[in-house]
């Protein structure tokens, strides 16, 4: 079944095959694929290219010399903004804090009403239901981080407890965090099934699943755990939890960005990709923008489809957005705090 | 004086590790310095050039790719089969270059230990010339010296045995197989030479003697396409002149100076292209 | 007719507005003289030649043709600077020289990767971050050598050869103008420089800046000029030696010249090079190699990847994903910070590439050519890919020197070997794969100067360059590039 179309040997005739043109739809876990067993996932992930580090690094860093200036600077601010889940994810957040990052991530620039909205407010699962009042009726969704975020060392009972008290609790979606320890000993089974099964618990809320990149140290490790992740049903693939050393990287975003484009080339379902953690520049949010635009293509330069997770970076891009528009330097006390 | 009619030898052309007589036929008659007759020997052809070409190219991957310390072994056991001949070696340079007893014994010795030098340095070229170069970049990069391909000899017309050594021997250490065109008054020393590396397992192709006129055999080594590099050091400079440009036809590598100190590398870089390598450096 | 123009792709929709760098930055002259015994004069016989902006048509100066009195005058200058001055100057004095000058060529490096740009067409992105660092990097390098030679393996106390000839081609103007003079001044060696004729405006620069370093009058003299400069400085007795970067054919001609004469020589010519492509390469970072293998500089590089060999198990999908990225790639204003392949540098040039790949289709190869709108006015060519290639086609035989990539197969290493080492030519090749014994394998069986392994166009002033066979002989860069200055 789908073990033949994931090879990377390509058996159609010659044509090009552009991710834009498939029609997409964000699919529901009955759409996606099931591999029956490790063997076969085991298959299908070794069968994937090696990715050369030096190779990768050089691209991504010709990439960030992209120049992006005047009309497309701007309509790439706001674009970002739009893809902005803002985030909290302190120990120390309480309810106030949460409304008030909810009000901020509905009208970023309240003296400015072209400002878009952000994507998502993304918080821990207890605060999922304060966020959930403050957006009500809103298009700005509810993010909630589960599975024992940030390690993920529980049982499995309690990561999908965590899932389904969030999603109960109004989460639109779920970030999850794979078990890194399980993935870097070999145990492929056991990560693809617990994103299967909190998947299967998430119910309608999208899952995006965390790979946390910095502590799979490797591109190819990347790559395979991309390709696990969407095998087992992710709507979005994402780096970092942003509480370890490494976060998200330009280099890991396009080995990210290839394997979503390549597995929906190949599967015709159109996975996200979130990069979070360390991102709090306009300059950097624009080099990921040019890796999404050149690597996956215009189709992903969506919020259905691209994010930044981001606390800080949003009020950068709110900065340079005013600095366009009046061709000055603004203060960052324009903007509120959070 | 003995009563015993002596047994003379033929001397023939060495051709991938054969000793055939000239494809044209041909011989020529080889004086001592003193005007004796010494011998009549082959006298090679444009179509033995080509054979012998034919023949180097078909030796020249094989060699080089052999372990430097295999070709330094073989080249010894040349040294090791002269040591054997000395006495042979010495009549013929004697008589070849009208020299005294004692003085060709000095000279073959210097030839013998000539050898000895070059088998020394098979494994040591690519440390010398070679080795790791630091990059700015996560690259590893290293230069490994390799054999150019068929070096073409027109070897040195004084001296039949030490000009000789140095001219052949300085390309094959390095992995080049050679065609070489021996000196044309004095050609014995270096027929005997070629018949002693048939026997010190030097492989067929890699050393390829021809005896003959220079001025004739010289021209087709020089526009051969399929010989990489040549050496003119035994043409006088007009001739060189000629026969370099005509190497220019396929941008040989061409050898001329023959007065380098016996401690100077230069006719073994002559003979060697340094090749780069880069590799990514990356988990 | 093959012509299948690449179907289009809605890559690249986050439209990058134009961001082109200032032209104002590079302040060219009106005119330029020719630098000769520390000082700009006319030319003899007061004749001249514009210089384009081949992206444009435009003229952007005006600089003298030397006659043969003045190569004369240049090597009087080169001789008597070198026996009255730099042959007793010490080599850390000439190292103290050499990092100036590096220096130097740092600080006015915006203005010349604006001036590189505009003279030769290539993009903004490849002058500023590749050339002119590069450039750079060379007179640094081989600045420590200069007062190190004893330890460069050649014996103690090499001598340099003299006076050299030098004569570099215009796909790399500036850069190639360091690869010449940086290693022949740091072996105590006095130059004579000659330029392209289309390209002579960033070595006029240089001569500026080596008039800011006060490098000794004489020690360096830059003459601008056509072939007929370049053959009277080949011929002439009072130089010592020969460095030519250039066409093969040209290379045959400099050799036969200098044949009868006691010049040293070294050449560095023409390539095919050879891209290998094996089905464990790691495939994305190769099709980007494989891109920067041909279509960097335009595909201006003797040493480009223009051959593509790949393993038939993959061949449909690495055609595929290339002509894709081909589709990709932004053609246009090389002054654009955001543009990838700029202007071809002359009309001659665009000449040579139309009348090959026109006999490419003819042959029966399957052109692919992007479907990017090229600027009317200037030199252009689109970027191009040609499958279905036969090794004995034009195209995979001879040097295009143009964005022009042709596809081949292979089926075992063996055969990927043979197929790479079979032509006259042995500049660089390329292997991917991430098996690296395999790679070594291949890498030691390749008849090339430089081979990259999953990665392409890479160079370093510390890493020897240059070819076998009719590529050319000689290294530059590294310690083995002293070698073809010094009389060892």
């Amino acid at each position: 079944m789908f073990i033949a179309s994931v090879g990377r040997v390509s058996t159609v005739p010659l044509r090009l095959v552009v991710p834009d043109e498939i029609d997409v739809v964000i699919a529901r876990s009955t759409d996606a694929p099931i591999v029956e067993s490790e063997a076969q996932l085991r298959t299908v992930l070794s069968s994937l290219s090696g990715v050369d580090a030096v190779g990768v690094e050089a691209r991504a860093a010709k990439l960030a010399t992209r120049s992006i200036k005047k009309s497309t600077k701007m309509s790439a601010i706001d674009m970002a903004i739009s893809m902005v889940d803002l985030t909290t994810l302190e120990g120390a957040d309480t309810p106030g804090r949460v409304q008030s990052l909810c009000t901020k991530a509905l009208r970023p620039d309240p003296r400015d009403l072209t400002v878009p909205s952000v994507a998502a407010v993304c918080v821990y699962p207890d605060l999922v239901a304060q966020a959930r009042r403050t957006l009500a009726g809103s298009a700005v969704a509810v993010a909630a981080v589960a599975t024992a975020f940030p390690s993920g060392r529980a049982s499995m009972a309690v990561k999908l407890l965590d899932v389904r008290e969030a999603v109960a609790a109004g989460a639109d979606e779920i970030d999850m965090v794979i078990d890194r320890g399980a993935f870097l000993s070999g145990r492929l089974g056991q990560v693809y099934e617990e994103i299967v099964a909190v998947k299967e618990a998430c119910g309608d809320a999208h899952l995006k699943v965390i790979l946390e990149t910095g502590e799979l140290v490797t591109y190819d490790n990347v790559r395979r755990a991309s390709w696990l992740a969407m095998l087992a049903g992710a709507d979005f693939i994402k780096t970092s939890t942003g509480k370890v050393g490494v976060n998200a990287t330009q280099p890991v975003a396009l080995v990210m960005l290839e394997a979503v484009r390549d597995f929906a080339e190949t599967n015709g379902r159109v996975v996200g990709v979130k990069v979070a953690g360390g991102i709090r520049t306009t300059k950097d949010a624009m080099k990921y923008l040019v890796i999404v635009n050149e690597t996956a293509g215009s189709a992903w330069l969506t919020p259905q489809r691209f994010r930044f997770g981001a606390s800080s970076l949003l009020n950068d891009l709110l900065m340079q957005r005013l600095k366009q528009q009046r061709g000055a330097y603004v203060r960052p006390d324009e903007f509120s705090g959070d | 004086m003995s009563d015993r009619l002596d047994v003379r030898k033929t001397y023939k052309l060495l051709i991938n590790g054969a000793f055939p007589r000239s494809e044209s036929g041909r011989t020529y008659e080889v004086l001592s310095e003193h005007g004796d007759f010494l011998a009549n020997v082959a006298q090679g052809s444009k179509k033995d050039v080509r054979d012998a070409v034919v023949a180097a190219r078909g030796a020249q991957t094989k060699w080089s790719s052999a372990s430097a310390y295999n070709r330094g072994q073989v080249i010894y056991r040349l040294a090791e089969m002269a040591e054997s001949r000395r006495a042979e070696l010495g009549e013929h340079v004697g008589l070849a270059e009208g020299l005294g007893a004692k003085q060709s014994a000095k000279s073959v010795a210097r030839a013998i230990d000539r050898i000895v030098w070059y088998a020394g340095w098979t494994d040591k070229i690519a440390q010398v010339f070679g080795g790791a170069n630091p990059v700015a970049g996560p690259f590893f990069n290293f230069s490994v010296p390799k054999a150019c391909g068929v070096v073409g000899v027109v070897a040195p017309q004084e001296s039949s045995l030490e000009a000789f050594v140095d001219a052949v021997l300085a390309p094959i250490c390095s992995g080049n197989s050679v065609v070489a065109v021996a000196s044309e008054r004095r050609p014995t020393p270096s027929v005997l030479l070629g018949e002693m590396s048939a026997t010190a397992d030097f492989p067929p192709g890699v050393l390829n003697i021809l005896t003959g006129a220079t001025g004739e055999l010289a021209p087709i080594l020089a526009s051969h396409e399929d010989v990489d590099g040549i050496d003119l050091s035994g043409l006088d400079e007009v001739v060189a002149n000629e026969l370099h440009a005509l190497a220019a036809g396929s941008i040989k590598r061409v050898y001329r100076s023959g007065h380098d100190a016996p401690a100077s590398t230069r006719r073994l870089r002559a003979f060697i292209e340094t090749a780069t390598v880069w590799h990514t450096i990356g988990q | 007719m093959n012509d299948k123009n690449l179907e289009k792709s809605r890559l690249g929709a986050l439209v990058y507005d134009p961001a082109p760098e200032s032209a104002s930055i590079a302040n060219i002259k009106p005119s330029y003289g020719l630098f000769i015994d520390g000082a700009f004069s006319d030319a003899s016989s007061h004749e001249h030649f514009v210089t384009l902006n081949p992206a444009t048509e435009e003229v952007l100066s005006t600089v003298s043709r030397a006659s043969d009195a003045d190569v004369d005058r240049a090597v009087s200058s080169a001789r008597r600077a070198y026996e009255k001055v730099w042959s007793k100057t010490s080599g850390a004095e000439r190292a103290k020289y050499l990092f100036r000058i590096a220096r130097l060529i740092q600080e006015r490096s915006r203005e010349l990767a604006v001036v590189e740009t505009l003279d030769n067409g290539k993009p903004i992105r490849e002058s500023r971050d590749i050339d002119i660092p590069l450039a750079a990097a060379h007179f640094f390098y081989y600045a420590g050598w200069a007062d190190k030679l004893d330890h460069a393996g050649y014996g103690a106390n090499p001598q340099p050869l003299g006076v050299a000839g030098q004569i570099i081609p215009w796909n790399f103007p500036l850069l190639m103008a360091a690869w010449k003079l940086a290693p022949a001044l740091a072996a105590g060696n006095t130059c004579v420089l000659k330029p392209a004729e289309t390209t002579p405006l960033t070595a006029l620069v240089l001569a500026e800046i080596l008039q800011q370093a006060e490098l000794p009058s004489g020690v360096v003299n830059i003459i601008t000029g056509d072939g007929s400069t370049g053959a009277a400085l080949v011929e002439h007795p009072g130089v010592d030696k020969i460095a030519f970067t250039g066409s093969t054919e040209v290379g045959r001609l400099i050799q036969q010249r200098v044949a009868s004469s006691a010049k040293h020589l070294t050449l560095e010519l023409g390539g095919k090079g050879a891209n290998i492509v094996f089905e464990d390469a790691p495939i994305d970072e190769m099709i980007e190699g494989i891109i920067d293998g041909i279509f960097f500089n335009q595909g201006h590089v003797c040493c480009a990847g223009s051959r593509l060999l790949v393993q038939e198990s993959i061949a449909d999908e690495v055609l595929r994903r290339l002509v894709r990225r081909v589709e990709q790639l932004r053609v246009g204003n090389p002054m654009d910070k955001n543009t990838d392949v700029g202007a071809i540098n002359s009309a001659a040039q665009l000449a040579r590439i139309e009348e090959l790949t026109a006999f490419g289709e003819r042959e029966g190869a399957t052109r692919y050519s992007s479907s990017c709108v090229l600027p009317e006015k200037g030199y252009w060519f689109a970027p191009t890919v040609f499958a279905d290639v036969a090794q004995s086609h034009r195209i995979a035989r001879e040097e295009i020197f143009g964005p022009v990539l042709s596809v081949l197969s292979f089926r075992t290493p063996e055969e990927a070997v043979a197929k790479a080492n079979n032509t006259n030519y042995g500049l660089a090749c390329g292997v991917w794969s991430e098996k690296g014994s395999r790679t070594l394998w291949v890498a030691e069986r390749l008849r090339a100067g430089v081979i990259w392994a999953n990665t392409y166009n890479r160079f370093d002033p510390a890493s020897p360059f240059g070819g076998v066979r009719e590529s050319g002989f000689g290294r530059e860069g590294g310690r083995q590039g002293l070698e073809a200055y010094l009389n060892v």
